[in-house]
Parts: C-alpha cells; sequence; structure tokens
C-alpha cells in the first residue's frame, strides 16, 4: 500500500514534465510575442529586451535554460509584462488568496454536500428526499456568474449585511466562500446520494441491518465509506474545476488571487508567468489526483490497481 | 408465405383484444423472414409476448412514465428546443437588429422580454442564443460519451501496463490548463489566415451564396469553442466509467459471461458498461449543464461566443452587469439557463433510477 502511494506521488514528476514541456513550446509556436501588442519599440531595444528575457536564443537552448533554471535555482525567472517583478514573487503573494477561497469552499462543499446527500438518500423518494435534492439542483443550476450578481445586490446593497467586496476579515469571506462553494456542494449531494443509493441495496447492508444493528450505525459504519467512493472520484477534477471557477468569483469580489493571471498572461503572451501558472496548477492537480487514487484504494478494497 | 401465415395466425383470435405490445411483437416476429418457420409461426409468437420479454429499455421507459417530475421536465425541454427552432425564424424581430432610438427598454407587448443596451429584441435572442448553447452542451456532451465511455472501458477493463498509460494520458490532460488551452486555440486557429479557417469555407460553400462572407466568422470561432469544450470533457467520464469497470469486473456475471466465451469488446460494452449506466447517465446529465457552463464561463470571459451571436452565457453574464438598472436582461436569459439545466438534472435522475436493473426487484 505504501509502495503504491509513494509509486502513484512519484509519476507526477514525469507527467508534470510532460506538461511544462508541451505548454513551453506551445506558447512560442502561437504567433505573437510579449513585446507585440504595445506601441513599435526600436529594433535596438527590442534587442535587448529579447536577450534580458532569453528569448533570441534557439527555442531548444531557451528551454534547456529554463529548465535548468527552475531544477537548480527553483526560480521561473522575471514577468515579461510586470515591470521588475519575478513570477515567483507573484506568485508567492497570489496564491494565498486563491488557496483560502479555493480550500474554504471546498470544505463548505463537503460539509453541506455529503450529509445531504446521505441524508437524502436514506428518505429516498420520500418529500424530504424531494426537497433535498431540489436544494442541490438549484445549486447545480445557477450559474456564479449570476448567483454571485444577486446575492451581493441582495446581501451588501440592500441590507447591508455583508461586505460587497475585497478579501480581508472573515465577513469578506463569506459570500465569495459560499458562491463559490454551492455549485460544488450541490454537484457533491447528487454524488454522495447516488452513491450511497446503490450501497444501500448490496448484500453487506442487508447482513448488518439483519443482525440488528441500528440503521444510524449501518449507515454510519457501513454504508457510508462505499457511498463515498463516486464523491471522493470528483474531487480531484471538483477541486481544479473550483480553481478555474473561483476565477468568476475572483473577478467579482476583487480579491487579488491567482485566477486573473491565468487569462492575462496567456493573452499577453508573458511565457515565464504562463509557466509559472502551469507549474502551480499542475502541481496541484496532480498532486490532488494522486492522493484520491491512493483514497480510492484505501476505501474500497475490492478495487485492485495493480 | 409469411404474409398468408401471418393472417392464418391471427384470424382465429380477436386481434383488437390484444395489448398493442402483443400485436407489434406478432408483427414484427411475422415480418422477418426466417423467424417464421412455415405452419409453426405460433410458438415464436406466443413465448416473446409472455411478460417477461420486455426488454430493460421498455421497462425503463415505463418506469421513466409514471416519474412525473422527469417527465414534466421532458416536457418542458422539449418546449424550449421547439421555441429554439421556431421563435428566431418566425419572430418579427432578428436577434441582431438593433434600433439605437429604442435602446433599453422593460418588457412590453411590443418585446415580451424587454430590449438590451442596443435595442434588440430581447426575445429573439435568447432563443437564438438557446439554440448555441443546446448546440454546444449536446456536441460537446456527445463526444465525453462517446470518447469517455470507450476510454474508461478498455482501460479498466484489460488493466495492467494499458490501463496505465490510458489513464497516464487522461491525467496529463487534466492538467493542461484548459484556460490556456482554449486561449492558445482562439489565438492560433481562430485566426482569419490559419488553415482551419479555410477548411470551414471550403465545407460551408456549398451551403452558402458566399463563402468568404464576413459574417460566418464569429460562427467559425464558435466550431474551435465547440471542439476545445468537446475534447476535454470526455475526461472525467472515462475516470468514473474506469472506477465502475473496475470494481463490476471482478463481479461473478463477469466470469460467467467470460466462461462461455464472451469476447473482450463484447464484455464491456455488453455486459459491463450497461450495468455502470446508472454512473453514466448521472454524469452525462451533469456534463450538459456543465458543458453550459463552462460556454458561458468562456463567455463571461470574453473567449466564448462573440457578439452579435448570443448564447445564455452571453446574454447572462451582459445582464450581470447591468442588473441594478435593467433586471429583465439578467432574469431572462438566467431564468431559461436555469430551468434548462434543472430539467436536465430532474430527467437524468428519472433515467437513472428507471435504468438502474438493481432495482428491478422492487
Amino acid at each position: 500500500m505504501i509502495s503504491y502511494a509513494v509509486r502513484r506521488l512519484l509519476w507526477v514528476i514525469p507527467s508534470l514534465w510532460v506538461v511544462l514541456t508541451l505548454v513551453f513550446f506551445l506558447v512560442r509556436v502561437v504567433p505573437g510575442g510579449p513585446f507585440d501588442q504595445e506601441r513599435q519599440i526600436p529594433e535596438e531595444v527590442r534587442k535587448v529586451l529579447e536577450d534580458y528575457y532569453d528569448l533570441s536564443a534557439p527555442v531548444h537552448i531557451q528551454y534547456k535554460n529554463w529548465l535548468v533554471r527552475l531544477v537548480l535555482h527553483q526560480d521561473l525567472g522575471p514577468t515579461m509584462r510586470y515591470a521588475n517583478r519575478s513570477v515567483g514573487e507573484i506568485i508567492r503573494l497570489s496564491l494565498p488568496y486563491s488557496a483560502q477561497l479555493g480550500g474554504l469552499a471546498a470544505l463548505l462543499a463537503l460539509c453541506i454536500g455529503v450529509p445531504l446527500g446521505v441524508y437524502a438518500a436514506t428518505k429516498h423518494n420520500t418529500a424530504r428526499d424531494h426537497v433535498a435534492m431540489g436544494i442541490a439542483m438549484t445549486g447545480v443550476s445557477v450559474p456564479r456568474f449570476v448567483l454571485a450578481p444577486v446575492l451581493i445586490l441582495v446581501l451588501s446593497l440592500k441590507l447591508y449585511l455583508l461586505p460587497a467586496a475585497r478579501w480581508e476579515t472573515w465577513r469578506h469571506m463569506v459570500l465569495p466562500v459560499f458562491c463559490a462553494g454551492l455549485p460544488m456542494a450541490a454537484y457533491i449531494a447528487r454524488l454522495a446520494r447516488a452513491g450511497m443509493l446503490e450501497v444501500i441495496r448490496s448484500d453487506f447492508i442487508r447482513t448488518a441491518r439483519a443482525k440488528g444493528l441500528s440503521e444510524r450505525r449501518v449507515i454510519l459504519r457501513h454504508a457510508l465509506k462505499g457511498a463515498l467512493l463516486p464523491v471522493v472520484t470528483f474531487l480531484g477534477p471538483g477541486l481544479s474545476g473550483l480553481l478555474v471557477g473561483s476565477l468568476v468569483i475572483e473577478r467579482i469580489f476583487n480579491i487579488p488571487g491567482m485566477g486573473r493571471y491565468l487569462v492575462e498572461a496567456a493573452s499577453n503572451r508573458d511565457y515565464n508567468l504562463v509557466m509559472g501558472v502551469v507549474l502551480v496548477y499542475g502541481v496541484l492537480v496532480m498532486v490532488l489526483n494522486a492522493v484520491v487514487d491512493i483514497l480510492y484504494k484505501l476505501l474500497d478494497p475490492r478495487v485492485t490497481l495493480e | 408465405m409469411t404474409t398468408s401465415s401471418t393472417s392464418q395466425n391471427e384470424s382465429p383470435e380477436s386481434p383488437e383484444k390484444k395489448e398493442p405490445e402483443v400485436v407489434a411483437l406478432a408483427e414484427a416476429a411475422s415480418l422477418e423472414p426466417g423467424a417464421t418457420a412455415p405452419g409453426g409461426a405460433e410458438p415464436p409468437v406466443a413465448v416473446e409476448a409472455l411478460p417477461q420479454g420486455t426488454s430493460l429499455w421498455k421497462d425503463a421507459y415505463r418506469r421513466l412514465k409514471k416519474n412525473r417530475a422527469a417527465m414534466a421536465s421532458a416536457v418542458i425541454l422539449a418546449v424550449i428546443v421547439v421555441g429554439c427552432i421556431f421563435v428566431p425564424t418566425f419572430s418579427s424581430y432578428r436577434y441582431d437588429h438593433a434600433n439605437l432610438a429604442l435602446g433599453p427598454t422593460p418588457p412590453s407587448w411590443a418585446h415580451w422580454m424587454g430590449t438590451d443596451f442596443f435595442g434588440r429584441d430581447l426575445m429573439a435572442r435568447v432563443f437564438f442564443g438557446g439554440r448555441i448553447s443546446f448546440g454546444v452542451a449536446l456536441t460537446a456532451t456527445f463526444m465525453s460519451f462517446a470518447i469517455g465511455v470507450t476510454w474508461g472501458g478498455v482501460a479498466g477493463y484489460f488493466g495492467g501496463k494499458l490501463d496505465s498509460i490510458l489513464m497516464r494520458i487522461v491525467d496529463v490532460l487534466y492538467t493542461f490548463p484548459f484556460l490556456i488551452f482554449v486561449i492558445l486555440l482562439m489565438v492560433f486557429f481562430a485566426d482569419q489566415k490559419s488553415p482551419l479557417y479555410s477548411a470551414f469555407k471550403a465545407v460551408i460553400s456549398p451551403f452558402v451564396e458566399s463563402s468568404t462572407d464576413q459574417s460566418h466568422y464569429p460562427i467559425f470561432q464558435l466550431v474551435i469553442v465547440f471542439a476545445a469544450i468537446g475534447c476535454i470533457s470526455w475526461l472525467t467520464m472515462s475516470r468514473i466509467v474506469r472506477g465502475q469497470v473496475l470494481s463490476l469486473k471482478s463481479q461473478p456475471f463477469i466470469e460467467a459471461a467470460r466462461s462461455i466465451g464472451v469476447g473482450p469488446g463484447a464484455l464491456i460494452f455488453r455486459h459491463l458498461v450497461p450495468n455502470a449506466l446508472g454512473p453514466i447517465i448521472v454524469y452525462t446529465t451533469l456534463t450538459i449543464p456543465e458543458v453550459m457552463m463552462t460556454e458561458a464561463f468562456l463567455s463571461f470571459l470574453g473567449l466564448g461566443t462573440q457578439e452579435p451571436l448570443s448564447s445564455w452565457g452571453l446574454l447572462a453574464s451582459n445582464g450581470a452587469d447591468a442588473m441594478d438598472y435593467y433586471p429583465w436582461q439578467l432574469f431572462f436569459p438566467g431564468l431559461f439557463l436555469a430551468v434548462t439545466l434543472f430539467c436536465f438534472n430532474f430527467l437524468g435522475d428519472g433515467l437513472r433510477d428507471a435504468l438502474d436493473p438493481r432495482m428491478r426487484k422492487d
């Protein structure tokens, strides 16, 4: 088991290398460069700029230099569009906001989603099930960029209950975390219900009931573990989706997170920043997926991974 | 030969007393050459008419009909689809006809859903946007279904090295930052000089008057968005199918099927996948709203559907910007988007309950 976990985590390194290499060459193949959009710059200035950012050498030399600098010095280089700031600095400053928003939203999603789904499954086909799933479906069906403006208008601008923007005290965090987490909570509730309905009809649950365990114990001790399988499978992509989805939330609530660099860097052709954002995003998603696979194995002994 | 045997067969019994299904089956059996042996037409018909002969799908349809929420959702979806097909064609306003003198007006008799900032009729725009939203959703979901089920089924069934390689590819694609991928795609290929645009012009040239017409360019960009979303939306499906296949393939019914000589292809698609249909359908119904959301999300960032075309996402995000002053511009597109997604979800849940073979006993 431990050897599997280690191997699975080590696999992250070659995968990450493939992604980074692919993106490195792709962004350079796309027409246009980091200095094309500004007013015409003199040839000499452009040459100095290209030398400074290591863009004048052939692409494979640039790649070698970039990789060596990253591996040996953990340095992602300077940004090409934000004067005097390094990529590492931008990520250090912006990542904590995104991580807090994403982490809290995921936590909220789990705390709402799993109990709601399990509850609905135990009351299968009753009015309570329909109400719970109605709530979950509303959560799935209302886009974040509709939900967030409506909540801001009602709670902030009309009732003055919560601040409408920024990220300082817990009062600032309530609305963004809720708006970011609600769709994911609704997904999780639906998956948990589907998983629970599958498990609840299996033989080992009938056995557990037959030996006289209380319904509460049957659900919490025996069924829950199996019912969480679909939820666990969803967590990897769900969390990375949350990362991208919080882009909208960060923009609406004016939170200085990493989200905005994702779009800006690519459309500005800021090669170094693109690579930095891809690296952070890639590490997060790949490690999360590895952890999900390991959890999957832990939760369901029937699964053979070899 | 077969027709005469049918008339002999049916004339003694009174056909109008039979259930319609039985008649249909009898007709199907008798029309099939070779299914009815001369003179012995009765036994196959009689056997097929027994109640346990109903197929999984017919059974599922019967159960689905009992689920009022699912049926209501199907009806509402049908109404919206019909509206999207006919309203833009028969409306007295075009979706892109601006009336700057009119400007934004609230809903009225002339404009049932009001007008937008440029005085364009919102109802025409909402239904036209529906075409694009549905188009994106159905195309990408179909791609996700076809690729994801095959990929995940093969990986889960064969296991070992093949599984390792296939799922590693999925992992790598997962980590490809989707937004940057789409931006690259839009910038690199959605260019007037790109070879793809020439190919697009060649494809549409038989259907339009002039293939060099500039107004086709936004449609070309849209096709690129379709493809981009479709290419990435099968990943989760393949993981879910693989997970299901992994936990199903060690069960006795697969061993039984294998022991009577069923090949791997039939095992995956006729035994493993149908037994995993519950989660697959739940996920497919989650994919449709997800894809619609992705399109809306891209439009919100200015990368998806471009003006003067419209989609529910584009209209809703425009409306969200103006909601303090012109709330109807958010209300109608948001309502259509939410109701459509809501109905897909209800229908999917109904399908799940109807299709799950393990529920057949109760």
